[in-house]
């Protein structure tokens, strides 16, 4: 088991060095950043080669990358164009990002594995169409648009919610966010539960378990929802990676500073420093977060053991 | 179990580490929410430089310094004249030599007063090469400014003082400049001239988390990325005290989301409407909507140095294409009436007293089709048959514009082909083909004033060599005159020199001009006395709070 979890994080650090370095490159590939500070005006040529020098713009492109590898490991990611450190940037964005995720993923969690459960235990019923229906439209309508629809109703028309996150963005402003953010996920998640559970109340296991007259409930939750959670936590694993880094429309459509919000400014402004430092750590919760769901596995499937 | 035992004490040490970054920083931001007390709430962006006033060339960072400073001369928000507001008299008997005074009694925020050390200080720290300030080009019309800045890139700086500043008393300092320029004085109301306190050189650091300036506000907090609350300062002295208790500037990263809060009483005041927006605003809110002109030009410039437009007959073709441009359909149709065609390479917002001229460009800015394909034609077509225009794809929606001038080009010539937009990534991207010579098309090119002057419009974009001239247009009969208006000692005078050097222009047409671009605001009920000034900033100070 200890030895399992050593093997994965050993197995991290390739993964890490090689999508730092392919953004490092992605983002140096978008040009040089210098001459957008000027606006519409033309830099002159000292002062724009003294903000490279500044920058540490003015060596290699493989020179900057180990410059910044190096300042990586001794905790400095570098600083954005307006003087702030990236660090900084991350202790205001991360937090936020984090309690929008867990909005979404306990909306996931607790909505969508309860409608699943429900379709799945009465397939073709009513119930079951009704909700396969409405999945269907959440998929297919985008994002945004839910997003500013939503806003408009509860935030504008009902007031029953801020229209937009205030800078400190508590839990109770997040939830509206957070539904928006996962609605797409939460129809996913539904229909992967109502699969697996109609696959799994043929299973032996189950059929056991009812003729040694258990409680239905606990048929339920013991031995037929554990069993089949194990493609929705691997779902809901990956999905919390792409939550916090795929959170840029809704986070520009509530206007939250989180992380979404960073990447798009370091978008914009060429910000390479902001951009890879973001994106690295990002990259550090995917990983995490894969290993987690891994280790979940063992849990909810005792057959299956990590040596 | 016990195997999962196990496990379940691993997934729960990494979720305790989780959750413990998570709870880190529970405590972030700091605004407050809530807009009682008189306190005005605004849109905001966030500034991409940090806040010192020669590194501020971006609007939104400008406001905050126009909140938090007062300079040698303030720009009237209605008339766009420059009033003195700190100098007490700015003399000259020769246009080069400049005699400033101070009025008396003025301090900063911590109390440190202004004086001529405040300005000299302030504007050496600007220049010199090795604070690599953005828009230190301000300060090249002193002299001594080649040696504390040279232009070569890598180039040393030989001195760190600029020789033409000389105290002469704690109220009084000269100026000497490098060449004559009557208009000088009337420059000093940009935010680059603004003076700084000890404090900026003594605790840099500190200064730039919370700038403390001369100004009505203060600022009481700051959270970069995120808003900054500015509160009335008691301690202002100057004619212009803020008629509010404060306002809050909060970031906002999408102008949509902004009108939306607007609308549900979250924000008082929106100084960007989303362009989709544009067909609701009046009914959404009423007279509560401004639509003013502002100090910004849009033009589609050519790339002169391109043996494509060199030849002496493309002036020809660059005129007929200008006259192939219905800029009133577009401007109605695609930009609802908030910009107005042009007919001069300036603004409205001049005045005729500053240097507007309404028509100025005559027919060669004037819709006729017939009269642009006969042009194109004598001028020998279009070099190589077609032109594309180049624009960034990232911000600023361009595409819709472009494309519809180059649908009118088409229309006009009767060639489907002639004219096709051509996206460029990103902002960055477009900027480095364009200083870098590397376009062979014409371009868009937008130009928002520094200072209302007609001088601003014409030098920096069509002087020879000039730091903005992206054309790389040289004319000697329009540098002769434009060294003449800059001598010129009586002002009047100096501008019609500018306008026969503009109407130079007119012959050889290095930029197309399109349209005069408006501010557009939005307020909620709580306000009154809103207003935009002529770089379409809302002017703070005066915005009364129900």
């Amino acid at each position: 088991m200890g030895r399992y979890v050593i093997r994965r994080l050993l197995q991290m650090i390739p993964v890490f060095i090689g999508s730092t370095f392919l953004i490092f490159f992605m983002v140096y590939a978008l040009g040089d950043p210098v001459s957008a500070l000027f606006g519409d005006r033309a830099p002159d040529p000292a002062t724009a080669a003294q903000i490279r020098h500044d920058l540490y713009l003015d060596h290699s492109l493989g020179a900057q990358y180990l410059h910044y590898m190096k300042n990586i490991f001794t905790g400095d990611f570098g600083t954005a164009f307006s003087g702030e450190s990236v660090i900084d940037l991350m202790k205001h964005a991360f937090p936020v990002t984090i309690r929008l995720t867990i909005v979404a993923i306990l909306f996931e969690i607790v909505i969508g594995i309860a409608f699943g459960v429900i379709t799945g235990m009465k397939r073709g019923k009513p119930v079951d169409t009704g909700v396969l229906l409405l999945t269907l439209v959440v998929i297919s309508v985008p994002t945004f648009v839910t997003g500013y629809v939503l806003q408009y109703i509860f935030g504008v028309q009902l007031k029953w919610t801020a229209s937009s996150v205030s800078p400190s963005a508590p839990f109770n402003e997040l939830i509206l966010p957070g539904l928006v953010l996962a609605l797409v996920s939460l129809a996913y998640v539904t229909r992967l539960t109502r699969t697996s559970i109609a696959e799994n109340t043929r299973a032996d296991y189950v059929r056991t378990a009812v003729a040694k007259g258990l409680p239905r409930r606990r048929v339920i939750t013991r031995h037929l929802l554990r069993n089949s959670l194990i493609p929705v936590v691997t779902f809901i694993g990956t999905d919390i990676g792409a939550l916090m880094g795929g959170a840029i429309v809704t986070e520009r459509i509530f206007n939250i500073h989180g992380v979404g919000y960073n990447l798009y400014q370091g978008i914009l402004r060429n910000n390479s420093p902001t951009v890879v430092g973001f994106v690295t750590v990002l990259v550090l919760v995917f990983l995490v977060a894969n290993l987690l769901v891994d280790l979940l596995y063992a849990v909810l499937d005792p057959r299956i053991r990590y040596a | 179990m016990r195997g999962a035992t196990r496990v379940m004490w691993a997934v729960g040490v990494t979720a305790v580490a989780l959750s413990a970054t998570a709870c880190g920083g529970g405590t972030s931001g700091g605004s407050s929410s809530g807009g009682g007390g008189g306190i005005v709430r605004a849109s905001w962006g966030d500034p991409q430089n940090p806040l010192e006033p020669a590194n501020t060339n971006e609007v939104q960072g400008g406001k905050v310094l126009d909140m938090i400073f007062r300079g040698l001369k303030k720009y009237d928000p209605k008339t766009a004249k420059a009033e003195n507001m700190i100098a007490q008299s700015i003399t000259t008997s020769d246009s080069q030599n400049y005699d400033i005074k101070l009025k008396s009694g003025w301090t900063f925020s911590n109390g440190q007063p202004v004086n001529a050390d405040s300005f000299i200080n302030a504007w050496n720290y600007d220049a010199l090469l090795k604070n690599a300030q953005l828009n230190a080009s301000f300060f090249s019309y002193i002299d001594g400014y080649a040696k504390v800045h040279p232009d070569a890139a890598g180039a040393t700086p030989s001195a760190t003082t600029l020789s033409g500043l000389q105290k002469v008393s704690d109220l009084e300092f000269k100026v000497r400049l490098n060449q004559k320029f009557s208009l000088w004085p009337d420059t000093l109301g940009y935010s680059a001239f603004y003076p700084l306190p000890q404090s900026f050189f003594t605790d840099h650091a500190g200064w730039l988390k919370k700038p403390i300036g001369n100004g009505p506000y203060e600022i009481s907090s700051y959270t970069k990325g995120t808003g900054m609350n500015l509160r009335k300062w008691s301690g202002y002295k100057g004619p212009d005290p803020a008629q509010n208790n404060g306002v809050d500037l909060r970031v906002y990263t999408d102008n949509n989301t902004a009108y939306t809060d607007l609308q549900a009483g979250n924000l008082d005041l929106v100084d960007d409407i989303p362009a989709n927006q544009l067909k609701n605003v009046k009914s959404d809110l009423g007279s509560r909507y401004i639509n003013e002109p502002a100090g910004i030009i849009q033009t589609i410039s050519f790339p002169l140095y391109s043996s494509r437009w060199s030849s002496a007959k493309s002036a020809m073709v660059r005129q007929g294409l200008s006259m192939a441009i219905n800029r009133q359909q577009i401007t109605q149709q695609i930009f609802q009436n908030t910009r107005t065609p042009a007919t001069d390479w300036t603004s409205p917002v001049l005045g005729d007293a500053g240097g507007y001229k309404s028509g100025l460009c005559g027919a060669e800015c004037t819709y006729n089709p017939t009269k642009a394909k006969q042009l194109v034609q004598q001028g020998g077509g279009l070099p190589g048959g077609k032109i594309t225009i180049s624009y960034n794809a990232d911000t600023g929606s361009h595409k819709e514009w472009i494309d519809a001038v180059c649908n009118s080009i088409n229309n006009s010539l009767g060639n489907n082909n002639a004219c096709v937009g051509a996206p460029i990534g990103t902002f960055a991207d477009f900027r480095n083909k364009v200083t870098n010579k590397q376009l062979n098309n014409p371009f868009r090119a937008g130009w928002q004033m520094d200072y209302p002057l007609i001088q601003d419009f014409l030098q920096p974009q069509y002087y020879t060599n000039a730091s903005s001239n992206d054309a790389h247009y040289s004319s000697p009969q329009f540098d002769k005159l434009a060294n003449q208006a800059n001598a010129e000692s009586d002002s009047a005078k100096a501008v019609s020199t500018w306008q026969d050097a503009e109407r130079q222009l007119v012959k050889d047409m290095p930029a197309i001009p399109l349209w005069y671009q408006n501010g557009s605001a939005g307020y909620s009920t709580n306000l009154s006395n809103v207003l935009l000034n002529p770089f379409s900033v809302p002017v703070y100070n005066e915005i009364k709070v129900k």
